[in-house]
């Protein structure tokens, strides 16, 4: 059916048509529409059997899923940023135990500087944690992917993250196609774990591994990941088959056809890319977008297949590995060696830096002509940062480095570009 | 409570038989149907104060929901001595997820359990006094403060022991650790820090909140029955000597523990919705050099220069605990 809505309330809507039955929640912005519609459902009874638990901190939320996924019941959180890494010890422990929580990441800078917008930090910060991440482009695949998670998760007895960036699809109202009970339960079958806590056929769950069979437990995880691999597109399909419409997959393209150039990113801003490069095609550029929608397991097969007929690429992604360079950027390389590619890295839109068609089309014009640096951060302020370098240059005592750079920047909101 | 205290004991001994009850009053560990929870064969040191408080409350436990039960437990030495795979002693369904998560863990499991109409299944969290009260402390509060239906059992022994007798918050004023050593003008842990987590849990008001020690056992056992009998949250607080951490001969656990009541240093009570009900009371309070002289934690107190002063010091804390919880008996109790 479609409807008008907030995202949240589109992610809130189809986690409840997945019956959960045990959802735990602390609050961070932006993810707190989601779970106070959750809250609503499970409050008037509209969503039941389920029991949702204000707890005291996002540890204690994942710590609440572990034990409520370990006694059988289909359990969902969501969190953000700072939420996220204090979870983070139980986050670990959720993928060490297999257990099947589906997680909706409203992706969010993380501090310090405090920043509540949106960029990738926060989910691309437990890249290795054991978790598969989904990436959403719009509020309909958000939606989508949260009913394939499910399945997903707990076909493989593995947790996902699905991440919707923050703000950006979490807040926007947009029209959504929201299936109906009698699809999503013809879609998700019931959950049948792998292990569960029971008096009648008792186990011990999480005892210690010592060097004997750590690395072959370590391994077998990643074994399940590659499996996803596999089972990501073929739910997909399955998916559309049930609900009428193609969501989910490992990675999209769009105008990839004879493209010498290839714009790579995750989430909302490929929609800002592909308006882009729709008006550059339209000038003659050879231009194409691959959208990753599957970051963990990451579809190195599928990207290098994708990237097959290019000369370069440009991987344009809201994180930054300090002192490294990109995230994605390097799992794309690694897909991609020996291909002989130009490879660029594009740092863009840290703590919601607007990520604009006017910079980006200046930023891609550079890339076609083949003068575009390997590394960019995309309208970096660089008299801004210049102007403290030089000042820490001169003085000891400069304070804090937020604050300096704001007293010269000159504003506290986003700036138009 | 439906528990009545035993009185054949002997002056002098405090031996009380299971002979001398008649059966149905006898321990859950005198019959022969216990369910040994916790097996025979795990690694816990001789004479592990935890790991006989741990056998007595889970059996308890198990005996009162007629085998209904599921435990979380915490990092640490239970967690270790337990479990290392392919080998547990564990005869019950039971998980270990971190240090400082339990109590949310067992808040998921009794959610599950609930949600799912199996709520005749029961949830016990576990962990040491580090696990409950420093670092799974947030933990615990929020499921005390949602009366999530959760029995808590924190097993004291004052310390860090897996890692190596390191200070916890619930170590004791003076006592020597490996990070609080015995060097220096105040040697040991320093007093006025720290937490007695019961009166902790006491200001949460939550249905019940109760104190043991693995010297009375059959008042331990009563206490979790007691709590298997109500809904929501509850805490037992258990101290349980350790030979290793304490300095103490293996055999002088339960006689540890003893002292630890019979000084007024640990006061023994069980309270409801935030009032206390009863206290063990104690005959004849006897002097804290008793409990401290044969622990090798407090040495340094009785050195060529006795610390009289720190020993004052720790002998008027035992007698705010006998004050504060009228823990002194009336002449006529012997």
């Amino acid at each position: 059916m479609l409807k008008q809505m907030e995202g949240s309330r589109a992610v809130a809507e189809a986690v409840a048509l997945c019956r959960p039955e045990v959802i735990c929640a602390y609050p961070i912005s932006p993810q707190t529409h989601i779970v106070e519609a959750l809250g609503e459902m499970v409050k008037d009874g509209s969503l039941a059997p389920c029991e949702f638990i204000n707890v005291e901190s996002e540890f204690a939320a994942m710590s609440v899923a572990i034990g409520a996924s370990a006694a059988g019941a289909r359990s969902y959180t969501a969190t953000a940023s700072q939420g996220l890494l204090y979870m983070v010890e139980a986050v670990y422990n959720a993928s060490g135990l297999g257990l099947p929580i589906v997680m909706t990441i409203a992706n969010r800078a993380i501090g310090a500087p405090i920043n509540i917008w949106n960029d990738h930090s926060d989910a691309l910060s437990q890249r290795d944690s054991g978790w598969i991440q989904l990436f959403a482009e719009t509020n309909q695949e958000a939606l989508d992917l949260h009913i394939q998670a499910f399945k997903l998760a707990e076909e493989l007895s593995l947790p996902i993250m699905v991440c919707m960036d923050g703000f950006i699809l979490t807040h926007a109202y947009e029209r959504v196609d929201m299936p109906t009970q009698a699809q999503v339960d013809a879609y998700l079958p019931k959950y049948e774990p792998r292990q569960m806590l029971d008096p009648n056929e008792p186990v011990s769950i999480g005892a210690m591994v010592g060097p004997e069979a750590f690395m072959e437990v370590r391994y077998l995880a990643h074994a399940r990941q590659m499996q996803a691999l596999e089972r990501i597109p073929q739910l997909a399909e399955e998916f559309a088959t049930v609900f009428g419409r193609d969501s989910g997959g490992l990675i999209h393209t769009y105008r990839a056809e004879d493209a010498e150039t290839m714009v790579i990113a995750m989430g909302s801003v490929l929609g800002t890319i592909k308006d882009t490069v729709d008006a550059m095609r339209d000038a003659g550029h050879k231009i194409g977008v691959l959208g990753i929608t599957s970051f963990r397991p990451f579809p190195h097969v599928a990207v290098a297949a994708a990237l097959k007929h290019c000369q370069r690429f440009v991987v344009l992604e809201k994180s930054l590995a300090v002192g490294g360079g990109g995230i994605v950027a390097t799992d794309v390389r690694m897909a991609v060696t020996g291909m002989g590619l130009k490879g660029h890295t594009v740092i863009a839109g840290l703590g919601g830096r607007a990520i604009t068609v006017k910079s980006l089309t200046a930023l891609f014009e550079r890339a076609c002509r083949g003068d575009l640096e390997l590394m960019t951060f995309l309208d970096l302020d660089w008299n801004a940062v210049n102007k403290q370098l030089e000042r820490e240059k001169a003085h000891r005592r400069t304070g804090p480095v937020a604050e300096a750079l704001l007293r010269d920047v000159g504003v506290v909101a986003s700036r138009n570009y | 409570m439906s528990f009545q205290p035993v009185k054949f004991y002997q002056t002098g001994t405090f031996t009380v038989g299971n002979r001398l009850l008649p059966p149905e009053e006898r321990s859950v560990q005198a019959s022969s149907k216990r369910f040994n929870s916790i097996n025979s064969g795990h690694r816990a040191c001789q004479g592990c104060g935890e790991a006989l408080g741990a056998r007595y409350a889970i059996d308890a436990a198990m005996e009162a929901t007629d085998g209904q039960l599921i435990a979380a437990n915490a990092t640490g030495c239970l967690e270790v001595f337990s479990t290392p795979y392919p080998e547990t002693s564990w005869q019950i369904p039971w998980i270990h997820s971190l240090f400082g998560n339990t109590a949310a863990v067992a808040t998921g499991i009794a959610a599950a359990l609930k949600v799912k109409g199996k709520a005749q299944i029961r949830v016990v969290a576990q962990g040491g006094d580090g696990g409950t009260t420093d670092i799974g402390f947030g933990c615990l509060s929020g499921m005390f403060e949602r009366n999530d239906d959760v029995l808590y059992i924190c097993y004291d022994n004052g310390g860090y022991m897996n890692t190596g007798v390191q200070r916890s918050s619930a170590t004791p004023a003076a006592a020597r650790t490996s990070t609080t050593p015995a060097v220096g003008a105040e040697p040991g842990n320093v007093f006025d820090q720290g937490k007695f987590l019961p009166a902790i849990a006491l200001a949460h008001d939550i249905p019940y909140v109760a104190t043991a020690t693995v010297a009375d056992l059959r008042d331990l056992e009563a206490k979790v029955r007691r709590a298997m009998e109500i809904r929501g949250a509850r805490y037992i607080h258990i101290l349980v000597p350790c030979p290793l951490g304490w300095g103490t001969a293996s055999h002088d656990t339960i006689r540890m523990a003893r002292l630890a009541k019979e000084t007024g240093i640990f006061p023994v009570f069980e309270a409801e919705h935030g009032e206390i009900k009863s206290v063990l009371a104690i005959r004849r309070p006897l002097p804290v050099e008793e409990y401290l002289k044969p622990q090798k934690r407090y040495a340094h107190l009785f050195g060529k220069q006795p610390r009289v002063d720190v020993i004052a010091h720790l002998q008027a804390q035992a007698d705010r605990n006998i004050r504060r919880y009228g823990l002194q008996a009336r002449k006529e109790s012997h």
